[in-house]
């Protein structure tokens, strides 16, 4: 996805980021993230976003404790 | 269009951290990971980076400089917010950060914490409150709640055993040169949010030279409470909100102020050089003709307590003083007031000093055998020894310095005071280093000398030391 023609807000999760606390889920009013069965490479369970419906809030950002795990784009 | 991603004042790569050089060493949930984030986004939105001397504690996060693009100090456990005094005054145009845990900041630095605040530092303390010793294990802290339990507590912190949580932000905001507290936590996003804004205030206010500002936050540790971090946050929002309310302390901007305040803090080194002038005591100066201000002199007087031998340095530092030069003069003693062993350090420049100890000494005086054998190894070649040989029976071995000795004592009993051995020395050190003309000397010491009936003793024993050396 090319953040230039955007339309709709998207966040992103790098899986090998994410420790899988799950505080992002807790904030997001939209509840559009969700767990993945498979661990990660430090055996922690990721999240994901589950692909539509986020408005950009930006919540989720601020509650993940890791800095480079959750990216969100807000055209 | 925004973005919300990792701000640039974080590192790209943690490569001093290892393992993954992309994650934190913190654990899942763990709220020290959102507060960096809160303050790197501020730094790169504030335009600080480069200016950010960030001050890491003991702790969980001791490892701050893995992680942020700042200058980086990490400070000995407590002592953050002495170490951030230093580096802020030292550099006022910086942005200095103490940022520090509760075993750090409420435990073993309580006495830094405070007196930083009360001085009004023109710093920004961020201290993260998770109620429990995280990097050691989870043993007690001060701010662990009561019937908490922790390794420490096994059965729950108890008020008569332990005694009561710590309230560090209210404690700090009956300073009144305090100038902004206020408790805030990593609960929801409102709470973040509201966490996000103290902190940006914290840092504006000292880009301002308010002062002091303390931000106290809550944040939960899910390890050590053996809780998810999703339980994690509840018993943070449920629990230790009622400890520790959130909100606002004091903001003496915004007309909380106290009976006092303070509306800046400049410490900047101009004001406290102003200060030191106003302290310099240079009457009763004859004249400065022929007189040149000293430079470059490293000296240790070292003798038995009692024998004077702490004056001595500090008459020989006031005197280059009254020369012009900048001095420090330090003693050091046993705990005996008189027989032990006593020393001081006095060093003489024509530019400001920066350390008061003088360990490679060019100039020694000793007026006893053990502190003959105790400097005499550290001296600089070339430099001069001067000792009392009435007392010091074993003279120096060194060959590659100049050496004086004078029977000080014994010549100061023929004068009939026998504690002007100090002064008979002095006059021997003026003249084997050829510092001062004898008059300027003289005119000095009867300003320095208290007592009016000593002056005359003082001199004429001056002149005896002075005249013995000079004959050499
Ligand atoms: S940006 Fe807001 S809506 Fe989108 S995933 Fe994050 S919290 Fe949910
Ligand atoms: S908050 Fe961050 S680390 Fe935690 S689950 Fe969400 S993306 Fe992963
Ligand atoms: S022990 Fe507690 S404070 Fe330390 S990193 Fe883990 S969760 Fe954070």
């Amino acid at each position: 996805m090319s953040d230039e023609n955007l339309t709709a807000p998207y966040m992103e999760v790098d899986a090998e980021l994410c420790k899988g606390c799950l505080m992002c889920i807790g904030v997001c009013p939209k509840k559009v993230i969700e767990q993945s069965k498979k661990l990660n490479s430090a055996s922690y369970h990721p999240v994901y976003y589950a692909g539509q419906g986020c408005l950009g809030c930006g919540m989720c950002f601020y509650a993940c404790p890791e800095p480079g795990a959750i990216r969100v784009v807000k055209p | 269009m925004k973005i919300y991603e990792k701000p640039a004042a974080f590192y790209d790569e943690f490569s001093r951290k290892g393992g993954n050089v992309k994650t934190t060493h913190y654990c899942p949930g763990c709220g020290h990971g959102n507060i960096h984030k809160l303050i790197a986004e501020a730094l790169d939105d504030m335009h600080l980076t480069e200016k950010t001397i960030f001050v890491s504690p003991v702790g969980c996060s001791v490892f701050g400089y893995y992680y942020f693009n700042t200058g980086h100090f990490q400070a000995s456990h407590g002592r953050a917010p002495a170490v951030a005094t230093g580096i802020k005054r030292a550099n006022p145009g910086s942005i200095v950060i103490s940022y520090q845990g509760d075993g750090d900041l409420a435990a073993i630095g309580t006495a830094e914490t405070l007196h930083a605040a009360n001085r009004g530092e023109n710093i920004t303390v961020i201290f993260v409150n998770n109620a429990i010793y995280g990097m050691t294990g989870g043993q007690m802290a001060p701010t662990t709640l009561l019937g908490q339990v922790t390794k420490t507590t096994p059965l729950g912190r108890q008020e008569d055993l332990h005694g009561n949580p710590v309230r560090m932000a209210e404690i700090i905001a009956t300073l009144p040169t305090a100038h902004y507290v206020e408790r805030v936590m990593i609960g929801d996003a409102k709470d973040i949010a509201q966490a996000r804004k103290a902190i940006r205030k914290g840092l504006q206010n000292q880009i301002d030279g308010k002062g002091y500002s303390f931000i106290e936050i809550l944040s939960p540790c899910p390890t050590n409470w053996g809780m998810t971090p999703v339980d994690a946050k509840k018993w943070l929002k449920e629990k230790m909100t009622q400890i520790f309310p959130v909100g606002l302390l004091k903001d003496t901007t915004e007309g909380q102020e106290g009976k006092w305040y303070r509306q800046f803090a400049d410490f900047v080194p101009e004001k406290t050089d102003a200060y030191l002038e106003q302290l310099v005591d240079v009457g009763h100066l004859a004249s400065l003709d022929g007189v040149s201000a000293p430079d470059g002199l490293q000296c240790k007087f070292a003798g038995f307590g009692g024998q004077g031998i702490l004056t001595l340095g500090l008459m020989f530092a006031q005197l280059a003083m009254r020369a012009g030069s900048k001095v420090s003069w330090i003693p050091s003693y046993g705990p005996e007031m008189r027989g032990g062993t006593a020393n001081c350090s006095v060093n003489i420049a024509q530019k400001r000093i920066g350390s008061p100890l003088a360990e490679t000494p060019n100039l020694l005086v000793v007026m006893n055998q053990p502190s003959l054998e105790a400097f005499e190894a550290s001296m600089q070649p070339g430099g001069l020894l001067i000792y009392d040989s009435s007392i010091v029976e074993k003279a120096p071995q060194r060959k590659d310095i100049r050496v004086v000795g004078l029977k000080a004592s014994d010549m100061a009993t023929e004068l009939g005071n026998s504690k002007v051995a100090n002064v008979i020395l002095l006059g021997a050190i003026i003249a084997a280093l050829d510092l001062y003309p004898i008059e300027f000397v003289k005119e000095s010491l009867k300003g320095i000398i208290k007592k009016k009936a000593l002056i005359d003793i003082n001199l004429e024993a001056l002149i005896k030391g002075y005249e013995m050396a000079a004959r050499r």
